[in-house]
């Protein structure tokens, strides 16, 4: 597998002192402005505490910076980002990593709705349940390929008009033998790759993406991001990596090639 | 002067973008002041742009709690002398006043905002029943007499709303000196219609009270559905008609919220080819029967009335709609950072699917379980391994 996804690049340890800053009674605008000065003074740890649903935190920002995040942040945390590695101590909003460029999302418990909204690269790691339309419209380029690890299930809609990327679904969570709730996976998919742990249900799939068997590459792009989610988390990868997968691949490149024009 | 041309501060009829939601019922009926619930939703700011909030308690007034009470707008003194007269002819008024309110920076040209407790004189009833006779009498002054909204009509509850941030809004009307054990509020984004004082939310009839994000692309056809059983849309927005569907489905067709719930935002057709027979059956019938009050298009809504709140979103959840528990508590919001924010510590905290009821009840402890309504987990899937 020649293409970059697999690996993860831990940040090097912040080489200056980590900054505090209080968000409480914060615009998002203001702890925005602060954040994007933090990192122009070269500021390369940035705590964040009592947020509560600020948007947008951390968008645009282009340095290896590491930012960690108490409380509950706002929607589109991360928008636009490249490069920064965000962590969420306990649960995110919708549209976390929308339109991402690279960096790292890691979120402690769950999110909600369109995380990696149209995400382009990087890497969002979320250690519970997601919401519904996650990975939607996401996207790859040449060696560029945008990962989302999802240690829980999804809600529907999952991978919904995906172009490319890479995403694992673990179910923990799950009762054994029990599929993942997660109706219409993959609907207008068209590329990339779904991959979930343990059972689907077939009656509500989307459309356009089909059961395909696991290859070897498969294996190995999987047993890299599940040891990457185990590292990051604490958790004992062996199990999971020893478990059942089930790959999801788009049936078409263009779904709706013939929707418009006969 | 029509009401639009002196309320949108903007001038404009159309901007896009979300709306909030919060509500919470404490199953214990012990009452709550304002402040909880103006900090949950103002957490939401973003969500809003001035041009409209609102809230709706319930328990709102012990004192007359056996009357109507009649939140009423007037855009003039004639306005109000009109309608003081034409209550007075319909209705028993036992006590009215002004709302009482502060003045706002940034709350521009309140209409003169006033409220009634009254009861329905019997031989002006004529056969009707007591509800139906003040559906009828609100429709009546909302649609005839100029100048004069009823916003609210239900019993020991009310709605208070206007032009303005939901800060504003919750200052101006004083809202942290009422006690209240369901409140609901709203932060509006104004998207299809214009931004006027009877354009907020809450919407109500009797005790019923919504509040919405989204918008009702079938809004056509469930308003002709309504106005054959009598309801007429006078708020120049979607929204109404939930809180008048809401009527027809659970009071007069004594429907549970379930089961209107699944009218509203009824299950799609090739979820319904994989249910149980009798569920196939029940579902075909309500569509049957209902269809004209399938609400399409993507929305969220808090709906109320006397002790019980339900939080829904669309089939395929085109809105977002968060739920929490905390002891007796049961909150739902259109995020989670303004339940935490009033309560950091929540036992429970869940994503409703798409078309799966949140319900709180007075007197029933909330969980999970019972505050969900009709399960999706009742389809029998095929489930593949490959």
């Amino acid at each position: 597998m020649s293409r970059d996804v697999a690996v993860a690049r831990p940040l090097a340890p912040p080489r200056t002192e980590p900054v505090t800053v209080d968000a409480r009674g914060m615009h998002y605008r203001d702890l925005n402005a602060r954040l994007h000065e933090l990192v122009r003074q070269g500021v390369e740890s940035i705590a964040i505490t009592g947020v509560a649903g600020q948007r947008y935190l951390g968008t645009s920002v282009q340095a290896p910076v590491r930012i960690t995040i108490h409380g509950v942040p706002g929607n589109d945390l991360g928008a636009f980002m490249d490069g920064p590695y965000i962590e969420v101590l306990g649960d995110a909003q919708d549209g976390c990593g929308n339109t991402m460029n690279g960096g790292t999302i890691v979120i402690h418990r769950s999110a909600g709705d369109i995380v990696g909204h149209s995400m382009r690269g990087g890497k969002i790691l979320v250690r519970g349940n997601v919401g519904y339309r996650v990975g939607i419209h996401m996207k790859e380029y040449a060696s560029v390929r945008p990962v989302i690890v999802i240690g829980g299930t999804a809600q529907h809609f999952l991978g919904e008009y995906m172009a490319g990327g890479v995403m694992v679904v673990l179910g923990l969570g799950l009762a054994p033998g029990e599929p993942h709730p997660s109706r219409y996976v993959g609907t207008g998919m068209h590329g990339g790759v779904i991959y979930m742990r343990g059972a689907v249900s077939t009656t509500f799939l989307g459309k356009e993406v089909g059961l395909v068997p696991m290859e070897p590459e498969d294996e190995w792009l999987v047993q890299g991001l599940v040891r990457d989610f185990g590292a990051q988390f604490g958790l004992d990868p062996d199990p999971l990596i020893s478990s059942h997968y089930v790959k999801l691949a788009p049936l078409t490149r263009r779904p709706y090639g013939r929707l418009y024009a006969y | 002067m029509s009401w639009a041309a002196c309320e949108n501060r903007y001038h404009d009829d159309k901007v896009f973008d979300a709306c909030g939601l919060f509500g919470f019922i404490d199953t214990r009926g012990e009452r709550h002041d304002g402040t909880a619930i103006a900090t949950a939703i103002g957490c939401m700011a973003e969500r809003g742009n001035g041009l409209g909030a609102g809230y709706a308690a319930y328990g709102l007034y012990p004192e007359f709690h056996e009357h109507y009470a009649f939140h009423v707008m007037c855009q003039s003194d004639q306005a109000r002398s009109a309608l003081d007269d034409y209550l007075r002819r319909h209705f028993a008024v036992v006590h009215d006043e002004p709302i009482p309110h502060r003045t706002v920076p940034g709350i521009l040209d309140p209409p003169i905002l006033w409220r009634y407790f009254l009861f329905p004189l019997s031989t002006q009833m004529v056969g009707r029943s007591e509800e139906d006779y003040i559906v009828h009498q609100v429709m009546t002054i909302n649609t005839r007499l100029e100048g004069s909204l009823v916003v609210s009509s239900g019993k020991d509850m009310g709605i208070f709303k206007g032009v303005g941030h939901p800060d504003q809004i919750a200052e101006f009307y004083r809202i942290d000196e009422y006690g209240a054990y369901l409140w609901t509020a709203h932060n509006r984004f104004p998207t299809n219609t214009p931004g006027w004082w009877g354009g907020a939310h809450p919407f109500g009839l009797l005790d019923w009270s919504v509040v919405h994000n989204g918008e009702i692309s079938s809004y056509g056809i469930n308003r002709r559905y309504v106005e054959m059983y009598g309801y007429r849309c006078t708020m120049r927005t979607d929204t109404e008609v939930f809180a008048y569907a809401a009527d027809l489905l659970m009071r007069r067709h004594a429907l549970s919220p379930e089961i209107a719930a699944a009218v509203m935002a009824s299950p799609l057709w090739n979820e319904l080819e994989h249910m149980a027979p009798h569920q196939q059956a029940l579902y075909r019938a309500l569509r049957q029967t209902y269809g004209q009050l399938l609400m399409n298009g993507p929305f969220a809504i808090i709906l109320a009335r006397s002790g019980e709140m339900m939080g829904l979103a669309d089939r395929i959840r085109l809105r977002p709609l968060v739920a929490a528990i905390k002891g007796d508590l049961l909150y739902v919001s259109s995020e989670l950072s303004a339940v935490h924010l009033v309560e950091p510590r929540v036992d429970h905290v869940w994503m409703p699917q798409g078309g799966e009821p949140v319900i709180g009840r007075l007197g029933t402890r909330p969980s999970q379980s019972n505050a969900a309504g009709a399960s999706t987990a009742m389809v029998s899937q095929e489930v593949s391994r490959v």
